[in-house]
């Protein structure tokens, strides 16, 4: 899978919340974009990543 | 060509014709038919703000349900006579002196999830300039997900690093992140004018450049 533009290797089928929390993201903060779409916060938990897929992590920090 | 008379206003054609000559005539035209949306007008979305309607954009939405207070002033476009009043009628009433001739439109609601695609709908480009990292996700979100929108964000821009280290990149297909990424507000590294107008500065170079149909970073 590739992540950010780097190549990490899934083992197995994760859902995107749980990937996010194992790679310690405050889920708060994100945005995720999946082969090029948005994912829908409300589908974190449902929408399962497979090792082919290709996927943006945007997180926030805070200050404006 | 005008000539300026100390003390004397120009009139509304001739005004107009002197900004117009700033820019190339196909430039001038292009920005005044922008339309851009600037969510939050603390120290970023203030100065994009005036930054748009210096170069002519001709309609602009402000964003915010906050009032001026003194510890805006270390960053955020508003002076002494603008405590206590909200920051859209304070930013309006400057960029109406600024530029008058660009539309200014206010909204005076904290956005959510629900009322996004009601305060966003007419602007296909939305700054988001907002303080806290959880409204920043959330009207990125709400955006990507509602609506075709492209949208110019922020994140990190605090302390006193190198403003060398403040970039653009387009995350996402309709997503720009200005910032350094990584430097949130916090004890030590507060936010101060000269990294956050870097920043600012770098949105709305990012809108100006989208609006002339230019996509790369």
């Amino acid at each position: 899978m590739i992540v950010n533009g780097k190549e990490i290797v899934l083992q197995k089928e994760i859902s995107i919340m749980d990937f996010l929390k194992k790679q310690g993201y405050d889920t708060t903060k994100v945005a995720v974009e999946k082969n090029g779409d948005i994912v829908s916060r409300k589908k974190f938990e449902t929408e399962i990543l497979l090792d082919i897929d290709k996927i943006e992590i945007v997180c926030f920090v805070g200050g404006g | 060509m005008h000539i300026i008379k100390k003390g004397v206003m120009p009139n509304d054609d001739e005004y107009e014709s002197m900004m117009a000559a700033r820019h190339t005539p196909g430039i001038h035209k292009k920005l005044k038919e922008g339309k851009v949306a600037i969510a939050g007008l603390g120290g970023l979305g203030s100065n994009i703000s005036v930054m748009l309607a210096r170069i002519g954009v001709g309609k602009l939405l402000l964003v915010d349900f906050d009032v001026v207070e003194p510890s805006n002033l270390n960053r955020q476009h508003y002076d002494l006579t603008h405590l206590g009043m909200l920051k859209t009628d304070a930013l309006k009433n400057q960029l109406n002196k600024i530029n008058p001739f660009i539309e200014t439109e206010t909204c005076n609601l904290k956005v959510t999830e629900e009322n996004v695609m009601m305060i966003f709908n007419d602007y296909p480009i939305v700054c988001e300039a907002f303080d806290n990292p959880q409204y920043k996700a959330m009207l990125v979100n709400a955006l990507l997900e509602q609506g075709e929108k492209r949208i110019v964000a922020a994140s990190g821009m605090a302390g006193f690093d190198s403003a060398n280290n403040i970039k653009t990149k387009q995350r996402f297909k309709n997503l720009y992140i200005c910032g350094d990424f990584k430097t949130p507000a916090q004890e030590g590294t507060g936010l101060m004018a000269p990294r956050v107008g870097v920043c600012a500065a770098h949105q709305a170079n990012m809108v100006l450049r989208l609006l002339l149909n230019i996509e790369k970073a």
